[in-house]
């Protein structure tokens, strides 16, 4: 190798690593002063766990922790069997029904999510009348959620071997048993990716949820986007738990994305 | 009568699904646009939103920090993307997963972390605009790069010694083969940048000192109290969505930016 590649790919491994930090280094700010007595960074304390024990110690917290789960994994449920139920029909509808059924679903994936939110809060809150309610929440989250799922099982279905469902059929089975005995097992990972990628927009939504929520119900997005706008003395110590709160969440995706990963290379080893 | 099973049944609940919350709540986006707090037809909110020179500058500021923030993630993404794509180490998939990674944070906790940077290095307050730049890129960079290195990645090897072969240098090589051939994930991405950062204002609310007021913001200060004017900017952005997406070809789902293929 001459001088000059040498040069180029230590311009590159640069790059990439410039990138990197800059990707981490709030993440990794935060994390290290978590674990800090201090409550406001650059200044340095002693080595604490106070941050970790506020977090597990203030219930409102807890609450909205458990709010932001719970919620995430209702949607996700949910537009899990309607999307899935969706996609199937989908799939197996005629040209012109699933070209029109493909492009309204496509509206939530490609619009604004203040226009979604705003449109469905002018429906359901002032024409309708309805008042704010989980009820709303919820349709809000699945109207984000439910059109990725359609997205991750149809590559499935359209990947599958018809010719299977049909010998099912000529062996005996009812049209539903032969869709849940061998259709359904074709396009579970579609329908599992599809869930997850619920879960992940539920749990991040922010705009959606401010728009349809409740007035005292908050999730992570909209309890800590609230405690940073009011920005007064008393929230500098909730502020110091989200520290906390970030560095956890960090490390339980860090230790599913690395899980996930490396059991998903042994698979691959085997079919080799 | 018994119901005979029919497999085209099961989008039933699906359409109905989008029929009552997707497309009439657009419906009455535009009605609520076109009319007056009397539901009478009206242009009173056209003509006002098109004659306010506030409204109309915000609009602008908002587009140029849009343009900024897309052509930065772009100048970013596209050479991590490509140097992802075309290096030859075996762990290329723990690699790209280092930048997605971040991606699963909580939105709001990730631009909290930045707030907390630029606070402690001084910016905070200091360099409104630039900040929610900043902190745009920083949060939608993952959105840019995995489209991006998703088409690359299916570009043929052969097609690089072939320009090689035929005598084409490093930046012909570029310019012919990996550029027009990645088009589809650069279109798809900027898709993914442009309008958030057009659109999501908790970044713009959190490190721009609530002095920067993009359209999304826009929207959200008429909440409650001029539904009208709020449908009105609202039917104005669904109708750049509209164009942009006549030029994008739509969204598909192989280059999911959310990462649901991985």
């Amino acid at each position: 190798m001459n001088k000059k590649a040498i040069a180029l790919k230590c311009v590159k491994a640069a790059f990439i690593g410039l990138v990197l930090l800059f990707l981490y280094a709030p993440i990794l700010l935060l994390a290290v002063y978590s674990f800090n007595s201090t409550d406001t960074i650059g200044t340095w304390g002693d080595f604490s766990f106070t941050h970790y024990a506020k977090l597990f110690g203030d219930s409102v917290i807890l609450g909205m922790i458990g709010n932001t789960l719970l919620l995430a994994l209702l949607a996700a449920l949910l537009s899990t069997i309607l999307g899935t139920a969706g996609a199937l029909g989908i799939y197996y509808s005629k040209k012109r029904t699933k070209t029109t059924l493909n492009a309204v679903s496509q509206i939530p994936v490609i619009n604004a999510e203040i226009v979604t939110a705003l449109s469905l809060t002018l429906l359901l809150c002032v024409v309708i009348g309805l008042p704010r309610s989980y009820f709303t929440l919820l349709i809000g989250h699945m109207v984000i959620c439910t059109p990725f799922v359609v997205l991750s099982v149809t590559p499935k279905l359209k990947q599958m071997d018809n010719s299977l469902y049909e010998a099912a059929l000529d062996l005996g089975a009812s049209p539903a048993k032969a869709l849940f005995k061998v259709v359904l097992p074709q396009i579970i990972p579609g329908i599992i990716s599809g869930f997850m990628l619920a879960v992940t927009l539920s749990l991040d939504d922010y705009i959606v949820t401010s728009y349809t929520k409740p007035a005292t119900f908050n999730t992570i997005s909209t309890y800590v986007y609230n405690a940073t706008m009011r920005g007064n003395a008393h929230t500098a110590e909730v502020l110091s738990s989200f520290w906390a709160l970030t560095t956890i969440i960090f490390i339980i995706i860090l230790a599913v994305v690395l899980t996930a990963n490396l059991t998903g290379n042994k698979k691959k080893e085997k079919k080799k | 009568m018994k119901l005979r099973f029919s497999r085209k049944a099961l989008c039933i609940p699906y359409a109905v699904f989008l029929l009552f919350f997707v497309i009439v709540p657009m419906l009455v986006i535009v009605f609520y646009a076109f009319t007056d707090r009397n539901n009478h037809i009206s242009f009173q909110n056209f003509i006002q939103f098109f004659s306010d020179p506030t409204k109309l500058s915000t609009i602008v500021y908002s587009l140029v920090i849009a343009l900024i923030t897309t052509a930065v993630t772009l100048l970013i993404a596209y050479p991590v993307s490509y140097i992802l794509a075309r290096s030859k180490i075996k762990k290329k998939t723990v690699l790209l997963l280092l930048f997605i990674t971040p991606m699963w944070i909580n939105f709001v906790l990730r631009v909290n972390a930045i707030r907390e940077l630029l606070n402690w290095i001084g910016l905070l307050g200091e360099a409104n605009y630039f900040n929610t730049v900043l902190g745009m890129v920083y949060d939608f960079l993952p959105f840019m790069i995995l489209p991006l290195y998703t088409t690359m990645q299916k570009i043929d090897n052969s097609l690089y010694e072939a320009s090689a072969d035929l005598g084409g240098n490093a930046v012909t090589t570029f310019f012919r083969i990996t550029v027009p051939l990645s088009m589809p994930g650069i279109l798809s991405g900027i898709t993914m940048v442009f309008l958030p950062s057009m659109t999501n204002y908790v970044v713009s609310d959190m490190l721009g000192n609530s002095k920067v007021t993009i359209i999304g913001k826009f929207i959200e200060t008429y909440f409650g109290s001029d539904w009208h004017m709020g449908s009105m900017i609202a039917l104005f952005l669904l109708i750049i969505v509209f164009v942009s997406t006549i030029f994008t070809g739509g969204f598909k789902s192989e280059e999911n930016a959310r990462g649901a293929n991985l």
